[in-house]
């Protein structure tokens, strides 16, 4: 199994931090992985990106142009990143603050409404995690009990308190990704 | 072995700085290494080991700092990029002059000037020919994963310590920011005072012993003759480790019938690269130098013997394919050698440098 | 009576320190460098601080400082002797510490180095000689050359406009919350040495006693240099040199307590 996903969206969003989350809990599940992010003043306010890589092999280049998997969380990430899925690919993309919607025919669309998901659930900041929970419906390269590890792993102690709360975001997120068909 | 952790490049060198019994670390922030020293700031090793961390004034003051503590015999280094790497040259230089070890980090930047903050892999000549003014080499280790970011600060004391010799770790802002699992080491104590004057009494300017002459760390010398005499001994020194201390790796080599030859981040790009080019029938594999000085001239030369060609891949304008041509006409062979890389801070993609195979080796 | 007769230990009225090793000393005649030199040397005798005590050496004259004292010695890069005895001292925190540094070393290229050496407060000892023109390199305009002050780069004299002004570091250095002693002194007479040799015995004690860098001016001469005789250059010291850098203390205490920092 290898697995190679961008995550891409605004600074602020979270997404280098669920790169991370993947990831460790890859490693807690006993995979190879690599995060590679974008860094630089663009990490302020503009778009950040961040490559996981998870694989049970030795991982070649940590930097790719085709990806199996794309998160795309802004209209900017969606103009870049869309063409870049791997045919029979996946996409899957958060519709708030996307204003052309995916067009290609050959790859598995998804969407999960994260923002509203997150306020419902009383926290924003736990977006990421309810698209990482519908990410890991849509493609279950780790399994739950990794996740919650790989939360212990990368989050400091002083908020390992908080981790009940980012698994209920994931759980949400698993049950309510949606499929989506292109016309 | 240490714990398993997901750790930036930048962050385990300094963690594996305080495994190691590292002395000291001084330094001065520059993008994209300052999580090194902002890790161990965070860390306190001062508190678990001993170790020694200091922000200097500037990257000047920081390598003369690690000059000062080196020539006592304790195990120090420091951290920078590119443009600050620049600014040490000089202290580089009288270092490797006053034979005294100990590990520099290059988490290298796109040139030249203040460039940019991307990966870049430009300072290929500067790290490999000396860099400094005069006759002289550092030992130059490049890490091609976060896993070889803690494994070469060990490696690196160990080697500047055997050659009294700066060594230098060649990174680029790609492996110190990306995050994979690593193996961390297990902890090994500082050397006591009595270690240090049992193993480096000879040399360590730890204050005067009765039972020893003065020693003065010095790179100075006034008359020609000796000054000579210091140089064939430093040459002695590079043309020992050469013959003992090259590393490098082979991936899809023995039925190549051509040969990437690639370092550190872009030797991942090229592992990649190899696996679509195979699917592609290419019989392609990579050569991987682990160390740039001493470089592994002898199995380039042993593999242009049987080879079609070779093509290096690198972050730069064409810099290492210079040492791959010496090696392959130093073994009295001609066989096409050609280079393609990306500059500014952009790394290659695997399916580019599968097209300038085609286009420039195996096309043409 | 023949010369044997004399040399006795009961004739005995002067000796070499036993610090000063036996190598003869490159400095010219009327030199002050030799006098400091060996007033380090005894105070290392009389402290016993041999094997403790590591000295840093500049570029500049007295580049082979390392050749006449018999201690471990370093030898920096121009200007750069603070950074190195910083790397010293905060790895062998047990370890005496000083540099030698001359006016372009410490006041020219080195002047980010000691600066924040000293504002730190690192513990060690500076001995700056200043004698207001580059020795070694053949008599070139010094930042603490005096204006009007004939040089190999100031044919016509320092002149501010072209050249700047005269930098008095000494008193910059006193201003930083890590110095803890910061003196001016000479050694052109018996009773300067004396008072030398006091302050810099206070200075080793302060950077011993961990008080934060200490540092000693030494007013000097460069009679060959200054193109005089060596009575002539002393001479020209007291009235032109210590009318703009006038000996004495200027700090004498511990560096700054965190605690007298407001923060705001």
């Amino acid at each position: 199994m290898t697995e190679e996903l961008i995550i891409a969206g605004f600074g602020g969003q979270g997404v280098l931090s669920m790169g991370k989350i993947l990831a460790y809990s890859g490693v807690m599940a006993g995979q190879e992985v690599t995060w590679f992010p974008s860094y630089g003043p663009e990490m302020r306010g503009g778009t950040a990106n961040v490559t996981v890589i998870l694989s049970d092999k030795r991982i070649s280049s940590p930097i790719i142009n085709e990806f199996d998997t794309a998160i795309i969380l802004n209209q900017q990430s969606m103009d870049k990143f869309e063409k870049m899925v791997k045919p029979g690919g996946t996409l899957l993309y958060d519709p708030n603050g996307i204003t052309r919607n995916p067009e290609r025919t050959d790859i598995n669309l998804f969407k999960i409404d994260g923002t509203k998901i997150a306020a419902d659930l009383g926290n924003v900041k736990i977006f990421n995690m309810v698209v990482l929970g519908a990410y890991l419906k849509a493609k279950p390269v780790v399994n739950i009990d990794s996740v919650e590890k790989g939360l212990q792993q990368s989050l400091p102690a002083r908020h390992h308190k908080l981790i009940p709360l980012n698994l209920a975001a994931v759980q949400k997120g698993y049950e309510l990704l949606e499929s989506v068909t292109t016309l | 072995m240490g714990e398993l952790k997901l750790m930036k490049g930048n962050e385990v060198i300094a963690e594996a700085a305080i495994r190691c019994g590292c002395d000291g670390y001084f330094g001065y922030p520059i993008t994209p290494q300052s999580e090194v020293m902002e890790t161990l700031m965070a860390r306190e090793p001062w508190n678990e080991t001993g170790m020694v961390v200091l922000q200097a004034e500037s990257e000047v003051a920081s390598i003369n700092m690690v000059y000062g503590a080196a020539a006592t015999g304790k195990k120090v280094m420091t951290s920078s990029s590119s443009p600050g790497i620049s600014l040490m040259a000089e202290g580089i230089s009288y270092i490797a002059g006053a034979e005294l070890p100990c590990v520099i980090v290059n988490v290298q930047r796109g040139g030249p000037g203040l460039g940019t903050i991307q990966p870049s892999q430009a300072d290929y000549f500067q790290s490999v020919k000396g860099g400094g003014h005069g006759d002289y080499h550092l030992i130059v280790l490049a890490p091609a994963s976060v896993q070889e970011m803690n494994d070469f600060v060990d490696l690196g004391f160990q080697l500047a310590f055997k050659y009294r010799n700066p060594s230098m770790i060649l990174a680029d802002g790609a492996i110190g920011q990306m995050m994979e699992k690593v193996q961390l080491s297990d902890f090994k104590p500082r050397m006591t005072a009595e270690e240090i004057d049992a193993k480096y009494g000879s040399w360590a300017t730890n204050g005067k012993k009765p039972n020893r002459e003065r020693n003065i760390a010095t790179s100075l010398e006034m008359d020609s003759a000796k000054m000579e005499a210091n140089n064939k001994r430093f040459q002695e020194k590079y043309a020992k480790m050469q013959a003992e201390d090259v590393l490098y790796e082979t991936i899809r080599c023995d039925d190549a019938e051509y040969i990437l030859v690639a370092f550190g981040v872009s030797s991942r790009i090229c592992q990649k690269a190899v696996d679509i080019a195979r699917e592609k029938g290419m019989k392609v594999g990579l050569l991987r130098p682990i160390t740039l000085f001493p470089f592994p001239k002898q199995i380039i030369g042993e593999m242009a013997k049987r080879v079609k060609g070779f093509m290096t891949v690198e972050m730069n304008a064409g810099q290492m394919i210079e040492d791959v041509q010496l090696s392959v006409g130093c073994a009295g062979c001609a066989v096409p050698v050609k280079y393609f890389g990306r500059m500014g801070g952009i790394i290659p993609t695997p399916s580019e440098v599968v097209q300038a195979l085609e286009q420039k080796l195996i096309g043409g | 009576m023949d010369v044997k007769d004399i040399i006795k230990p009961e004739n005995l009225v002067y000796e070499k320190p036993g610090m000063l090793t036996a190598n003869t000393m490159h400095y010219c005649p009327g030199c002050s460098h030799g006098v400091v030199h060996k007033l380090i040397a005894e105070i290392i005798e009389d402290l016993g601080i041999q094997e403790k005590t590591i000295g840093v050496a500049p570029v500049g004259c007295s580049v082979f400082a390392y050749n006449y004292i018999d201690i471990d010695w370093q030898e920096a890069a121009h200007g750069r002797a603070p950074a190195l005895a910083t790397g010293i001292s905060r790895t062998n925190p047990d370890k005496i510490v000083f540099t030698y540094q001359g006016d372009g070393d410490l006041a020219s290229i080195g002047t980010a180095e000691i600066m924040h050496a000293c504002n730190r407060g690192e513990n060690f000892a500076v001995i700056f000689i200043n004698n207001g023109i580059y020795g070694m390199t053949g008599g070139q305009m010094a930042p603490t050359t005096l204006l009007g002050q004939v040089t190999a780069t100031t044919p016509y004299g320092r002149d501010a406009e072209r050249n700047g002004y005269p930098l008095k570091i000494t008193e910059l250095i006193a201003q930083l919350p890590g110095t803890s002693y910061v003196t001016r002194q000479s050694v052109h007479t018996p009773a300067a040495i004396r008072r030398c040799k006091k302050a810099i015995t206070k200075a080793f004690e302060a950077a011993m006693d961990k008080k934060g860098t200490s540092f000693v001016e030494v007013v000097s001469t460069c009679n060959m240099n200054w193109k005089m005789t060596p009575v002539q250059a002393n001479q020209w010291m007291e009235e032109n040199m210590f009318p703009f850098y006038p000996p004495g203390d200027i700090k004498d205490g511990s560096k700054a307590d965190p605690a007298s920092f407001k923060q705001n």
